[in-house]
C-alpha cells in the first residue's frame, strides 16, 4: 500500500510530455475539487510535473497514481516507473544535478521542496518510485 | 502547435501560451520565435503567461532561454501574466528569471517597451 488508508482515484499513464501535460491537469482537478487554494494548488501540481516528467523521460515511460489519504486535507500521488533508477538518490536531491547537459537540476529537489512529504526509492536497473502528500487546504 | 500564437502588436510579438502547451510544444516555440525576431528585426518580444496554472523548472529554463536567445538577436523579453502564485512557486524553487523584464499586464508591459524605444509598428531605426 502506496499510504496507510488511502484510496486510489485516478491512474494516468505517463509516456510523452503529453501525459505530464494531462497529469498536471488532473492533479490540479482533482485538488481543485477538494478545495485547495490556488497556492496549494499550484505549489503541488509543480512538483507532480517534475516528477511526472522525470518519469516520462529519464524512466522512459511510468505511471502516476493519484490517492486520496483519510485526512481529506491531502492529496496523496505516487509515481512508478521501471526505468535506469538512480544511482545516487541523494545527489539526485541536490539542486543543481542533473544528468542531462543543458538542464539546471532542480526538479527533484524543487519536487521534494514543494510537497508535505516526500520520499524516494530507487533501484539501478530496475526502476524509482516517489511518493508524495501535498495539502489542499488548512481548514 | 496550437499551444502558443505569436502575434505582432506595435512592432513588437506578442507570445500567448496556452494552458496545456507540452515541453515539444515550448521547444517549437522558442525555435518559431527565434526566427520570427530576426526576421521582423523586432526589438520587443513579449510572453504571456496568465494561462500557466503552473512553471515548473523546464519551463522556467526555456522562459530564461528565450530571454537570452532574443538578446543576442537584439530583443528585449517581457514575462507578463505571471500568476502570484506561481512567483512564489518559482522563487520557492529557486528560479528567479533575473534576466526577463516582467510587468503584471500586457498594457504595462507595452507601455515599459514604449518609454524604451522598443515599439515602433516600423522596421528598426525608423
Amino acid at each position: 500500500m502506496a499510504f496507510p488508508g488511502a484510496r486510489k482515484v485516478a491512474t494516468i499513464d505517463l509516456r510523452t510530455d503529453r501525459d505530464v501535460a494531462r497529469a498536471r491537469s488532473r492533479v490540479s482537478e482533482i485538488m481543485k475539487a477538494k478545495g485547495s487554494r490556488d497556492l496549494m494548488t499550484t505549489r503541488f501540481v509543480t512538483a507532480v510535473s517534475e516528477i511526472a516528467r522525470n518519469a516520462a523521460i529519464h524512466g522512459s515511460g511510468g505511471r502516476l497514481l493519484v490517492y486520496d489519504l483519510p485526512d481529506p486535507r491531502l492529496i496523496g500521488v505516487e509515481c512508478v516507473d521501471e526505468g535506469q533508477g538512480i544511482p545516487d538518490v541523494e545527489m539526485a536531491l541536490a539542486d543543481g544535478f542533473s544528468t542531462r547537459r543543458n538542464s539546471l537540476g532542480r526538479g527533484l529537489g524543487g519536487a521534494k521542496r514543494l510537497a508535505k512529504t516526500f520520499t524516494i526509492e530507487s533501484t539501478p536497473g530496475k526502476g524509482t518510485v516517489v511518493r508524495m502528500t501535498g495539502i489542499c487546504t488548512s481548514r | 502547435m496550437n499551444a502558443a500564437a505569436i502575434y505582432a502588436v506595435e512592432g513588437v510579438l506578442l507570445v500567448s501560451i496556452t494552458s496545456d502547451i507540452t515541453d515539444s510544444d515550448i521547444i517549437e516555440l522558442q525555435e518559431l520565435l527565434s526566427n520570427r525576431i530576426a526576421r521582423s528585426e523586432t526589438r520587443g518580444v513579449v510572453v504571456d503567461i496568465s494561462a500557466l496554472e503552473i512553471v515548473d523548472t523546464f519551463v522556467g529554463r526555456v522562459l530564461a532561454q528565450l530571454t537570452a536567445i532574443a538578446r543576442l538577436l537584439d530583443a528585449e523579453t517581457y514575462v507578463v501574466g505571471m500568476r502570484p502564485a506561481v512567483a512564489m512557486t518559482l522563487v520557492e524553487l529557486g528560479m528567479y528569471l533575473p534576466d526577463n523584464h516582467t510587468a503584471l499586464t500586457l498594457d504595462h508591459a507595452l507601455e515599459k517597451m514604449r518609454k524604451a524605444g522598443l515599439t515602433s509598428g516600423f522596421s528598426r531605426g525608423a
